[in-house]
């Protein structure tokens, strides 16, 4: 990594090992070691303990940072778990996947000569500590409300919305369409950064708080919303079930055998263990050159994960450059360190058929970037007569998702925008139904966990507010 | 945990369950399926809800032992329980009185077709039914069919039951005779409902079919289970799995239910290594 070597002080940060690319690039395990106790207390203590710090502005649930490093720094690393745990369920989780280059760490003030102080793995640090110590403190239960809520979706918004009020003492329902709680956390993202027992660890803590779990519930089909209220005596409930339905190229043989949408390939290595084909039943293609399209951490995930099953050749396709990739950097560079070869300014235009209905190559088509599009990024225009074929067995559009209306369409009285996704108040996450909240990327398509986490937190606290006085007005958010 | 109540073999081959599921039981209609996990090894496999009882709480399956989830989960005895049971799920069947309507189902796509001949006749309708199949232990249910039928034929490759045919043979011959049939049902594999389809084509009747493609979430996330209607790409199971048969490219969905035929065949030798299955 580019550390800057000009400080007299031993101020450089400390960075965690990790396991050889070429060595990583083809087992399940996790990249980072983590931290061990001295490098934790080293790198807290390059924490100049501002008298004004900022970097806890930068943190989406607000985080008490500069205690918890300081907690760090004095060795105490249980109750610096704790402190987090304050403010975010999920440490062990958040501390990996985070964007911290971007939130808490953006705003060091170390990293204005230097490098920011690694809050996102001492956070990390911290909660694999408390857990591998067995320390795990599980506060007594608050006095009952007397309060139902009913949260659906499990993954990251749902889980904070959960935990927090589950401390103001209602009844807490987790309702999970799939058989494993999560959400991305189980199904997205993949094991090498982020292991599954830790989620499930995760997961169990929140339902040690009091959180009832209830797996394969596919509400819209099993319950609607209503019935939660009418019968199933509800207050509330927080819709949390995530964007979920991938987009496709919409280019000409996408379905042919071989080709998979991001949340396929993923969901068969995550949530069903395919790589562990045959043991688990589950099975994908591993394929020998495979081809992911799109610049995102899903399009790196999904090539990272190819690699591992044992492609030969895994080639990252994006039709922008490099400077418009959204991946976080650690992603890439990840990647490309483990081999994936990355074909920029490159547009797919076709699959081709081996003649038995599996794709053997893909047409693409060299892009150059032209006048800048309503995103503010360069559109990429096609150069004319560049085509080229890439030999390719697996396929895999990793391009993002539009919204799932499998919930929503049972739900005649709740506004959604254009494009499915609900419209609810940014601060409050209220929905034009009464009584309905609304969270994560059900509102804002594809963002990242902690963002989520966010809406879930702000949610749970007008949750709260509802209850007292179930008092609703819309009239700020909803146009019609 | 999901309780198996109840198992009948209907053949060597062709397993009921009646499944303790009490809120999809409430929910269930016609046209559903369901998708289960056997155990923390297995895969998610789609199968159709060919019956359920509310009060009792059940949901009722058939299902054929093909590969290795099936023969594991046809090891399943009553008293056994399935770790993971999801549903209802899919669009059900769109049921109104049509007038005179024809169900085709084959193998044991006649399990899912009963429940639809039945709600069908319930609405009003007339219903033909042809049930068909290989020989003729993979035919069951004649009784429930002929109950929910105002008239039902029977029809098996070998003869052994019925009459010596293939489905569309009858088929064709009712649509030549009664003119006044408004719509056909067929469930069964892709392959008969595919000649199914040809054959009502010719007779301008239109045609719900119902798609058994792979999948694994079945709640419209992954798109495993994508086929192409009407020329555009659909997933069978949110947009379906009914659709409207003559607009649905059966060569691609064959294609695609055959896409790890490789996997299956290893996943199936080691269960019967470790089983000792035949």
């Amino acid at each position: 990594m580019e550390e800057k070597k000009e400080d007299k002080e031993p101020k450089k940060r400390v960075n965690m090992r990790e396991q050889e690319p070429l060595v990583r690039a083809r087992n399940f395990m996790e990249v980072p070691y983590g931290y061990n106790p001295e490098e934790a207390v080293a790198e807290a203590s390059r924490c100049l303990s501002c008298l004004n710090p900022i970097c806890r502005k930068g943190c989406p649930v607000a985080i008490d940072i500069p205690s918890f490093v300081k907690l760090i720094k004095e060795g105490r690393f249980i109750e610096a778990a704790w402190k987090i745990k304050e403010d975010n369920a999920l440490p062990a989780v958040c501390g990996r996947v985070c964007p911290q280059e971007i939130q808490c760490e953006s705003m060091c003030i170390l990293g204005k000569k230097g490098e920011p102080v690694a809050i996102g793995n001492l956070e990390r640090f911290v909660a694999d500590y408390e857990r591998e110590k067995g320390e795990v403190q599980i506060p007594g239960r608050p006095k009952l409300s007397g309060r139902k809520i009913a949260i659906i979706g499990s993954g990251p918004a749902g889980l904070s919305c959960a935990a927090d009020l589950i401390k103001s003492g209602h009844q807490v329902t987790l309702f999970e369409a799939l058989h494993k709680p999560g959400g991305v956390l189980i199904y997205g993202i993949p094991e090498f950064r982020l292991p599954k027992a830790i989620v499930e660890k995760e997961v169990d803590y929140i339902s040690k708080l009091g959180v009832k779990v209830v797996l394969n519930a596919v509400i819209g089909k099993l319950f609607t919303i209503d019935e939660l209220f009418s019968e199933q005596g509800y207050d509330a409930c927080f819709i949390a079930t995530g964007a979920g339905l991938p987009m496709f190229l919409g280019i000409p043989g996408e379905n042919l055998n071989g080709i998979y949408s991001a949340n396929e390939f993923l969901t068969r290595a995550n949530l069903m263990k395919a790589y562990l084909f045959p043991e688990y039943d589950t099975p994908i293609k591993k394929g020998r050159n495979v081809a992911v399209f799109g610049g995102g951490n899903v399009a790196m995930d999904s090539a990272r994960v190819a690699l591992r099953l044992g492609a030969e050749k895994v080639h990252l396709i994006y039709r922008r450059s490099e400077a418009e990739m959204p991946a976080r950097k650690a992603e890439t560079h990840h990647a490309r360190e483990e081999g994936v070869e990355f074909l920029m300014l490159t547009n797919p235009v076709r699959f081709i058929d081996d003649g038995k209905g599996n794709v053997c190559a893909v047409e693409c088509q060299k892009m150059e970037l032209g006048e800048p599009d309503t995103s503010g990024r360069r559109k990429p225009v096609p150069v004319k007569g560049s085509e080229f074929q890439i030999e390719i067995d697996v396929a895999i559009p990793a391009i993002g998702t539009r919204s799932n209306p499998l919930l929503t369409k049972t739900i005649p009285d709740l506004s959604l925008n254009k494009r499915g996704y609900i419209i609810a108040d940014e601060e409050t996450g209220m929905t034009s139904k009464k009584g309905v909240f609304a969270g994560g990327d059900i509102i804002t398509g594809s963002a990242t966990v902690i963002l989520a986490m966010g809406a879930g937190r702000k949610a749970a606290k007008a949750i709260n507010e509802y209850l007292k006085w179930k008092y609703w007005d819309t009239s700020r958010f909803v146009g019609q | 945990m999901f309780k198996i109540l109840k198992k009948e073999e209907l053949s060597d081959l062709v397993i009921l369950f009646e499944i303790e599921a009490q809120d999809i039981a409430k929910k269930a209609k016609a046209g559903n399926f369901f998708t289960l996990r056997i155990n923390e090894q297995g895969e998610r496999i789609p199968l159709t809800i060919a019956d359920f009882d509310r009060d009792r709480g059940t949901i009722t399956t058939v299902f054929q032992k093909m590969g290795k989830t099936t023969h594991l989960l046809g090891a399943l005895n009553a008293g056994d329980s399935i770790m993971d049971v999801i549903g209802p799920l899919g669009m059900h069947s769109h049921i109104e009185n049509f007038g005179k309507v024809i169900c085709v189902g084959g193998g044991v796509g006649i399990a899912p077709t009963y429940p639809i001949a039945r709600a069908l006749r319930e609405a009003g309708n007339t219903v033909i039914s042809i049930i068909g199949a290989r020989t003729k232990n993979l035919i069951f249910w004649e009784d429930r069919m002929r109950n929910v039928s105002d008239e039902l034929i029977i029809v098996t490759d070998d003869g052994s039951l019925g009459r010596k045919a293939v489905v569309t043979v009858p088929l064709d011959e009712r649509l030549t005779e009664d003119k006044d049939i408004e719509l056909a049902y067929a469930i069964g594999p892709a392959i008969m409902m595919k000649f199914v389809c040809v054959t009502t084509q010719k007779h301008n009747v239109k045609t719900i079919v119902s798609l058994n493609s792979i999948m694994v979430d079945a709640t419209g996330m992954c798109g495993a289970c994508r086929v192409e209607v009407g020329g555009e790409t659909k997933f069978a199971c949110v947009d379906g799995p009914e659709f409207e048969g003559h607009k649905v490219d059966f060569d691609l969905l064959m294609s695609r239910q055959r896409m790890y035929v490789n996997e299956e065949k290893i996943a199936f030798e080691r269960y019967k290594e470790k089983s000792g299955v035949k």
